[in-house]
């Protein structure tokens, strides 16, 4: 199919795209275009206005100052994928960026992209839980910080207003003894998760100081597991850990696979992903 | 081949410039990749006109009105059409055969007019200056539907009680085929074992990377129509536009460029594209229909759906005693016209149990409307429901008497000395090669080091299997397949060739190119045939005005039977070739030869004079040749079978996977197959048909699903949920091969296209079956997602 007829600004800095963001409704920003063309060609969104925000270089950039790392907006998930900064500091984004579609994909698509899609069986904004980020929202009144678990409120739904842009993530560094781990299950590599994991703590020698359990295809956004990861902190032992994703978890039915048998696999997952940073493997 | 070279033993392979048996590669294939090939969205032409349709959301609804002013009025729009405006010009028509007693089936039209009886059916066609215009006006037609009562479920298809889709046909059974030979009910009674299953192999779809894509032209002034069209069947498509759009042959030509694979699903006559030729012959203009993905999956003829009961009786020694079995299958609201939709159901009936040797067998299929997008022949229809139900069965009865999977196999396949042989089901077999296939698999798979490799593994909790599948397959189909039904489908084909005063060859064929390497083949042959280097033949396909009347590529017959007529007529040519050369040489046609593009001296090999000297006399100064000597340099020969209704293949196929028991996710480590096509014209095209066949029956296995509500709605139609295998995900194929002529051509060559999509899905969930067996879990669905697998293993 065709996308529908719509206008098309290019805009070279964030005043000129705030200028753009008053036009109201039908405005929609642009980004690597990954989600957004594909749902114009099959009509199923008909913005009046797409705002290109490629072109826009305050939006770029991954850095590292006072403890805490920034990237912004316009970061392509294959930036992320290559960057030495990343593989260092935030190695649980180094992890996760991989299972993120394919290389064509990755060379377009950005991390503002995906959290303001905030699709919620995505890898990225569970890492931003997993490791408290704070995104970075602006308007023509000003930027606001936002924490990770504030910003995810539904599918497709987050706290950006309909003239915010999101421009930036940051996250703090993880420090001393910090260690993450990840893994998701998708049908095919690239696609979706069914479910997915990704989880980052602190751990000196054999024992737990914290963790931070974040599923994603388990509800309609991502999701804390709490319970379960302070079962593992206090070692509960596994068995208790998956139990108590009972109430942690929601996730649905879908054509592919029932709610029931996503449970079953969030369970393994985390005996799996647990047992792995255990081991420092 | 003269008489003193088959004295002496030798045959095509030994020519002296032969490319038969030899992987050279495809003339097309540097054109293709370097983006010059043209695909019909790649023709330009004038006053060049878009149709786009609107599609029935409901699978079935009474269309009450279309309100189409506002669309009359949109920017672009040059014509909106309904089904009625379209019938005026293009006849309705029945998708059945009369060699399938009873198949019956209601008239469909090109839009439809008062039902829409699939949601994805076109009910409204909008022609406009752009593809978006049309689209733009589509959304603007107010549609009155009334949603009638559905039959989704072919279950219940047959049930009192569930609305008949078709009233006039009195219930919602297209056809029915029973067969019951030999003692099947003493054969179960006297059993050692009797095993049974109920197998259920999912909708699927083709998918090609190039979507169907037509371009219509009527000029007026010529009285001629001219369609574009990515298409297997060039002249099938011109005699049926012919005949529903009431124009003599000579009014209508076809022409196919390159064509973004097919496997089936650009053979058959789809109503949208029929309505873009109406709408050319109406607007007197030409009209482009291009299916977007979206549409392709609610209109592109879907696959498979059958669910098939069996059973079967076997010795205490392993023999195969008997086999019962009942398919049911749905095909959507219509017969798929002209090959109708009872092909499928009536092969799995054929090739149920055909590699073995057992003589007792009854088997019943059911073919049901429903209301779903239309079924019909996709890649190896039949073969890999027939092949699931008998291998699956194999190994149950193996597992039943405690026999090895491959000793149980080689007990019952029929010896390859007992041919020719008719198996129980009545198809006819000239010679097959299931021992050697069986023993040549084994070893290259190591089939007992693997055994041991899996016990070893299983005693630390991993667990893989080991799955085998014997397949026969149909190829080089006779007019037993279509003709004698009464389908005008061309079961033979020509091949015509002229030389050039250069010393080139032009080959026009009937047969035609969808990826496959056709004109590989094709050049291949004529080279050899004729003496010139393959780099100095130009194929042409894929116009009815410029090659012989053919039927085209399909049912794995453009190698086998194109490929002979290609032989034919090269060697007529090459005598034709030494009959003047001889003149002029003083010699003999039986002293010379043509190699290389040369006049040989057949005894020395020595240059006696080029082609090209030979054509410049020939065509531009033959006042120097004897007045009795008449060059003809442009021959045609046709071939088809008539021996046997079809030259059955056979092979073997194995899977070794890891089935991760926590998350019931199937590794694929490795696949093998060992198949027997006859003479192999070209050994790299033939294991790409065989490759390529695998990964899309590793697909129907594991991954691809046309899933649906119980409203008869699609759920899964766009690439992002319909999944198509993908390269990371297939294993490594190792290929091998057994040649076994038939004797039925010169060439001896037999089809290829379908082996690997046979075999491979009940080699797959075999395997997976064999991983599960230390926890008596079975899975007998396809696909078998993870899901099944954890259901099987009792984990959710
Ligand atoms: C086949 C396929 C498979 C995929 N698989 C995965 C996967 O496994 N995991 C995954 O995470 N993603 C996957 N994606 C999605 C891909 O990662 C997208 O790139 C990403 O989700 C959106 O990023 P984008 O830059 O392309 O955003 P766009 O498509 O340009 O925009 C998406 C939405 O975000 C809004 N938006 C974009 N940037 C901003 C901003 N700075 N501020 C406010 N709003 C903004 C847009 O207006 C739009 O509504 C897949 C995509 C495809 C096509």
């Amino acid at each position: 199919m065709k996308a529908p007829v719509f206008a098309y600004a290019k805009p070279a800095s964030l005043a000129e795209v705030f200028d753009c963001l008053d036009g109201g409704e039908g405005v929609r920003l642009l980004a690597g275009g990954q989600s957004l063309i594909p749902s114009l060609n099959m009509r199923l969104s008909a913005p009046t206005v797409l705002v290109d925000i490629n072109h826009v270089s305050a939006l770029r950039g991954i850095s590292e100052a006072g403890g805490v790392v920034r990237i912004g907006a316009m970061t392509r998930h294959h930036e992320l994928a290559t960057s030495a900064l990343i593989a260092s500091l935030l190695p649980l984004i180094a992890k996760a960026v991989p299972h993120i579609a394919h290389q064509a994909i990755r060379n377009r698509g950005t991390i503002g992209g995906s959290l303001a899609l905030a699709d919620p069986s995505t890898e990225l904004p569970a890492c931003c839980l997993a490791l408290d980020a704070t995104i970075i929202a602006a308007n023509r009144k000003g930027e606001r910080r936002i924490a990770a678990r504030d910003f995810f409120l539904g599918i497709y739904e987050t706290a950006l207003a309909p003239d915010d842009i999101l421009i930036a993530v940051e996250f703090p560094l993880p420090g001393e003894d910090a260690i993450c781990g990840f893994d998701e299950l998708a049908r095919r590599h690239g696609d979706y998760a069914i479910v997915g994991l990704a989880a980052q703590g602190v751990r000196k020698g054999q024992t737990w100081s914290s963790l931070k359990l974040t599923f994603f295809g388990a509800g309609d956004r991502p999701l804390l597991a709490e319970a379960a990861a302070q079962a593992v902190v206090f070692g509960k032992g596994i068995g208790a850990a998956q139990a108590a994703l009972e109430d942690a978890l929601s996730p649905s039915d879908d054509g592919e696979c029932s709610a029931k048998t996503k449970m079953h696999l969030a369970r393994v997952l985390l005996g799996r992903v647990v047992e792995t940073m255990e081991s420092g493997t | 081949m003269s008489v003193i070279d088959q004295m002496k033993g030798l045959t095509f392979l030994d020519r002296p410039n032969s490319y038969i048996g030899r992987s050279v590669p495809r003339p097309n294939a540097k054109r293709l990749v370097q983006g010059r090939g043209t695909y019909v969205d790649d023709l330009r032409m004038p006053r060049l006109a878009h149709v786009a349709f609107l599609r029935s959301p409901y699978a079935h609804a009474r269309i009450r009105g279309l309100a189409t002013s506002a669309a009359k009025a949109a920017p672009g729009v040059i014509m909106v059409a309904t089904g009625a405006d379209i019938a005026k010009v293009c006849t309705p028509w029945v998708g059945v055969l009369t060699h399938f007693k009873g198949l019956k089936s209601a008239p469909q039209y090109a839009v439809a007019i008062e039902r829409a009886c699939w949601a994805g059916e076109a009910i409204c066609a909008v022609v406009a200056n752009s593809r978006a215009e049309a689209e733009d006006a589509i959304a603007l037609i107010e549609a009155d539907l009334e949603p009638l009562p559905v039959t989704v479920d072919m279950e219940t298809a047959l049930d009192p009680g569930t609305p008949i889709i078709h009233a006039e046909l009195g219930d919602n059974l297209a056809f029915e085929r029973t067969l019951d030979v030999g003692d099947v009910d003493g054969a179960f009674r006297d059993a050692a074992a009797v095993v049974e299953n109920t197998f259920s192999v999912g909708r699927h779809t083709g998918v090609t990377l190039e979507p169907r894509s037509i371009i219509a032209d009527w000029n007026e002034g010529e009285e001629k129509l001219t369609v574009y069209h990515s298409f297997q069947a060039p002249h099938m498509m011109q005699d049926i536009v012919c005949k529903h759009l009431g124009l003599p042959e000579a009014s209508v030509r076809v022409v196919c460029k390159d064509v973004g694979g097919s496997f089936g699903i650009k053979v058959h006559i789809y109503p949208d594209e029929m309505a873009t030729v109406a709408l050319a012959k109406i607007l007197k203009r030409p009209v482009k229909f291009i299916a977007d993905r979206l549409e392709s999956f609610v209109s592109d003829i879907h696959a498979r759906d059958h669910r098939v009961k069996a059973k079967m009786a076997v010795s205490a020694e392993g023999e195969i005693l008997a086999i019962e079995m009942d398919d049911l299958t749905g095909i959507g609201p219509y017969s798929v016209y002209p090959r109708t939709s009872a092909v499928e159901a009536n092969q799995v009936v054929n090739l149920t149990g055909g590699p073995y040797k057992h003589q007792n067998y009854r088997a019943r299929a059911r073919v049901v409307f429903q209301n779903k997008v239309p079924m019909c022949q996709y890649r190896a229809v039949g073969h890999p429901i027939a092949v699931m139900v008998t291998e699956g069965l194999v190994d149950q009865a193996a597992a039943a008497i405690g026999m090895d999977p491959a000793e149980i196999r080689r007990r019952n396949v029929i010896r390859d000395d007992a041919h020719p042989s008719i198996a129980a089901s009545g198809i006819k077999f000239e010679k097959l090669s299931h021992q050697q296939s069986l023993e040549k698999l084994l070893t290259m798979m190591d089939y007992d080091g693997l055994r041991k490799e899996q016990a070893e593994l299983r005693a630390k909790g991993i667990y893989r299997g080991i799955g085998l599948a014997a397949f026969i397959e149909i190829t080089n189909p006779s007019a037993a397949f279509y003709g004698v039904g009464g389908a005008r489908i061309s079961a033979q084909d020509g091949c015509t060739l002229r030389l050039n005063p250069q010393g080139g060859v032009i080959a026009a064929i009937g047969v035609t190119e969808q990826g496959q390497g056709t004109e590989s083949v094709i050049a291949q042959v004529v080279a050899t045939a004729v003496g010139v280097p393959m780099s100095d033949v130009r194929v042409v396909t894929g116009d009815t005005d410029a090659t012989p009347y053919g039927g085209g590529t399909w049912a794995c017959r453009a190698a086998g039977i194109g490929g002979e007529a290609a032989w034919q007529s090269g060697k007529a040519l090459r005598a034709n070739i030494l009959e003047v050369a001889a003149v002029i040489l003083q010699s003999t046609p039986d002293a010379l030869d043509v190699r290389e593009g040369k006049i040989v001296d057949k005894a020395t090999g020595v240059e006696r004079m080029t082609l090209a000297e030979l054509g410049r006399v020939a065509y531009f100064r033959p006042d120097t040749l004897p007045a009795d000597l008449k060059p003809e340099f442009v021959v045609t020969r046709h071939y088809v079978p008539k021996d046997y209704p079809f030259a059955f293949t056979n092979g073997m196929q194995a899977s070794y996977l890891e089935v991760d028991t926590d998350t019931g996710f199937v590794k694929l480590l490795k696949h093998w197959c060992v198949e027997d096509c006859g003479t192999v014209l070209n050994p790299q095209l033939v294991d790409e048909q065989i490759r390529g066949g695998i990964v899309q029956g590793i697909g129907a296995a594991l991954f691809e699903h046309c899933r649906y509500d119980s409203q008869g709605q699609m759920l899964n139609g766009s690439m992002a949920d319909y999944l198509v295998p993908m390269s990371s995900e297939m294993p490594d194929m190792e290929v091998g091969h057994v040649v076994t002529p038939t004797a039925s051509s010169e060439l001896g060559a037999k089809g290829a296209g379908e082996a690997g999509t046979a075999g491979a899905p009940a080699a797959v969930i075999n395997a997976i079956n064999d991983a599960l067996r230390p926890f008596n879990a079975h899975v007998s669905v396809q696909p078998a997602r993870p899901e099944e697998i954890l259901r099987a293993l009792g984990k959710v």
